[in-house]
């Protein structure tokens, strides 16, 4: 049944496609039953669908697919933020064949990742990262302005980079195992482990997602493309679609086959505490709205990547339960900018100030969204934070677990100048007449903010009940 | 051996040509030239099929592709494309430097294959392959040719006003 997460997108596009009247109009309901389908799936686990091994799509494909924890873990988070772009998408997109593209590319790009959290296999990997990179180039352009085209062809061009460097290393690597399944490559480098094209190869792979998670040094495109690209699609980027095709991959490949050696951890520990510092100090200086969360973003990736570094499996359930709060946090920011971008007409934080009179829910949810990103307890981003800080302590890395922690507080600095500037305090003059969002908007925002709640309050209780959560502590 | 060495001498000088031709259509004959050694030499490395594939799409359909929407444009001027030689001289200047250190420093080491080789695949049947053991590959592929579709149609589509009735 695991090949119904590409197969029912794939219908679900054809559907929307067919030459019949009204096909168009049901684009957004489809779409919409799509991601709820998969969010249940995963939070409700029915032993029939995952446990199903002979059934009509089971030998469809070819190659072996396999979830484990982590794999649910992404299922859930491209389920709720590809539904919170897409509604987004509905609320904020003027042009009806604008949202019906959008819709388009959403489900190209839904059937990329949730074949990356699927595949056991490199150059299929390969193949279902470009596919998700397309598919983000043109929603980056959907509405061909003129910022947007440009901060899709930044993208487009380092991506291309990425992901030649993953193809010659996917060459390299079957010189030296024979196929690209991650058993057996696995079991090839570890027997050549000392050669240097296998050495070679690693390094050449692990460039590709780290320019396409955008880590530092490899974060140039990051802030143009998500600050120009329009807010449904934003949420999407800083989401999801980066963290599965740049993180994820990251994470599965180093677990499952290039394996924690010490050179790998120590590349992974580095470009993290260095995203998390850059990323923080480079936010506090911007005064655009979306390019400050762009900021906030490499470095809440690099607190991800450092999870990672470690090693330990508290690390890593750290590191996954961090990928899941930010995918989440940062998804309703990007909602907070999307309701200023279409009342405010602009994300310039300049131009505002006081807006909670006006706007109490998008204020309030943003505080929400921004204590839980500093870690501020009981929010969701304290637990994923603390998980990682612990782990980093407890295995005697304790400069890189000072980084983290002071990097905290930068993350509060920032977040406390943003909401005392756009926020806080007097009501600016001329923005008397601004109005809150639309109910949808508004419902989403809400939603999003008891998320983050609910994970923070509940989080021990989930641990033991929730499928994608009780095991993740391996 | 002799051959394939100045294949790809040949190779690296097409492709740099790719790259710092100032006008475009002379970049994609560099392209189209790249494509037609690196068929050749596909051919010479006992892999027929993949050549065909590669003199056929990149050597053929794609150059034609490009030349087809270069013929839309208009042709530089010739004070013009002076002027983008300059341009394309002071940023790329560095890439022979570079090549030609990479080819000191490469033959200064002697690279040899320091791994276990694996065995010899046991499918050899490209067909076989292809059909039966990479089809999550090959709909990928069907998927990427729809995303080529849609970007048309969202990026390069503009809708026409419609006539006023008169």
């Amino acid at each position: 049944m695991l090949s119904l997460f590409i197969l029912l997108p794939f219908f679900c596009l054809i559907a929307v496609n067919l030459p019949v009247k009204g096909a168009r109009r049901l684009a957004f309901w489809l779409t919409a039953s799509l991601f709820v389908l998969q969010i249940l799936a995963v939070l409700l686990h029915p032993s029939v669908f995952w446990g199903m091994k002979e059934d009509l799509f089971a030998n469809f494909f070819a190659i072996n697919f396999s979830v484990n924890n982590l794999s649910l873990v992404i299922f859930l988070t491209i389920g709720i933020v590809g539904l919170v772009s897409l509604i987004i998408g509905k609320y904020t997109l003027a042009n009806r064949p604008d949202r019906f593209h959008f819709t388009n590319l959403l489900l190209t790009a839904l059937i990329g990742m949730n074949a990356l959290a699927l595949l056991t296999d490199l150059f299929s990997m390969y193949v279902f990262i470009e596919v998700t990179a397309l598919s983000s180039f043109i929603l980056i352009a959907v509405q061909r302005e003129k910022t947007a085209l440009e901060g899709a062809f930044k993208y487009l061009i380092i991506s291309t980079i990425a992901s030649a460097l993953m193809l010659s290393s996917v060459a390299l690597i079957l010189l030296v195992s024979g196929s690209t399944s991650f058993d057996v490559v696995s079991a090839a480098l570890k027997a050549s482990s000392g050669s240097v094209f296998v050495k070679l190869a690693v390094a050449l792979f692990l460039c590709g997602p780290f320019i396409k998670s955008g880590l530092v040094p490899f974060h140039g495109w990051l802030p143009d493309a998500y600050s120009a690209a329009p807010s449904a699609v934003s949420v999407l980027l800083a989401g999801i679609i980066t963290k599965v095709s740049g993180v994820y991959v990251l994470m599965k490949l180093v677990m499952s086959v290039f394996g924690f050696t010490p050179v790998i951890r120590d590349i992974l520990m580095f470009a993290g505490a260095l995203s998390i510092v850059f990323g923080a100090l480079a936010a506090i200086g911007q005064k655009d709205f979306k390019r400050m969360l762009a900021y906030s973003s490499i470095s809440q990736v690099g607190y991800i990547i450092i999870g990672l570094g470690c090693g330990t499996k508290l690390a890593i359930a750290g590191a996954a339960l961090h990928f899941f709060n930010h995918a989440v946090f940062k998804s309703l920011l990007f909602t907070n900018a999307a309701v200023m971008e279409q009342k405010l007409g602009t994300v310039d934080m300049d131009k505002m100030g006081g807006l909670t009179s006006r706007m109490p829910f998008t204020g309030m949810t943003s505080l929400i969204a921004f204590l839980s990103t500093a870690g501020i307890p009981p929010l969701s981003g304290f637990w994923s934070k603390l998980l990682i800080v612990v782990a980093l302590w407890t295995s005697g890395m304790h400069g890189y677990a000072a980084i983290a922690l002071l990097a905290s507080v930068l993350t509060l600095a920032y977040f406390l100048s943003m909401q005392r500037r756009v926020f806080f305090g007097k009501l600016r003059p001329g923005l008397e007449a601004v109005q809150e969002a639309g109910t949808g908007l508004v419902i989403t925002q809400v939603a999003l903010a008891l998320v983050i709640l609910g994970v923070g309050l509940g989080f021990p209780f989930m641990l033991k009940t929730l499928a994608p959560l009780k095991n993740i502590l391996w | 051996m002799m051959i394939d060495l100045i294949l790809l001498i040949c190779l690296v000088l097409a492709a740099f040509w790719a790259v710092v031709a100032a006008r475009m259509l002379k970049a994609v004959v560099g392209l189209a030239l790249t494509s037609v050694i690196v068929s050749i030499l596909m051919f010479r490395m006992n892999s027929p099929l993949a050549a065909v594939f590669e003199l056929s799409v990149c050597a053929g359909l794609i150059p034609v592709i490009f030349i087809t929407t270069i013929s839309f444009t208009k042709r530089l001027s010739w004070e013009a494309y002076l002027e983008r030689k300059k341009e394309i001289f002071s940023r790329f200047w560095y890439l022979p430097v570079i090549l030609v250190i990479t080819v000191v420093l490469l033959s200064r080491y002697k690279i040899a294959a320091d791994f276990i080789l694996p065995q010899a695949p046991a499918v050899t049947d490209v067909r076989h392959v292809l059909w039966n053991l990479r089809q999550s590959d090959l709909f990928g592929q069907i998927i990427i040719l729809l995303i080529g579709a849609f970007g048309v149609v969202t990026l390069f589509k503009v809708k026409q006003p419609k006539d006023k009735p008169k």
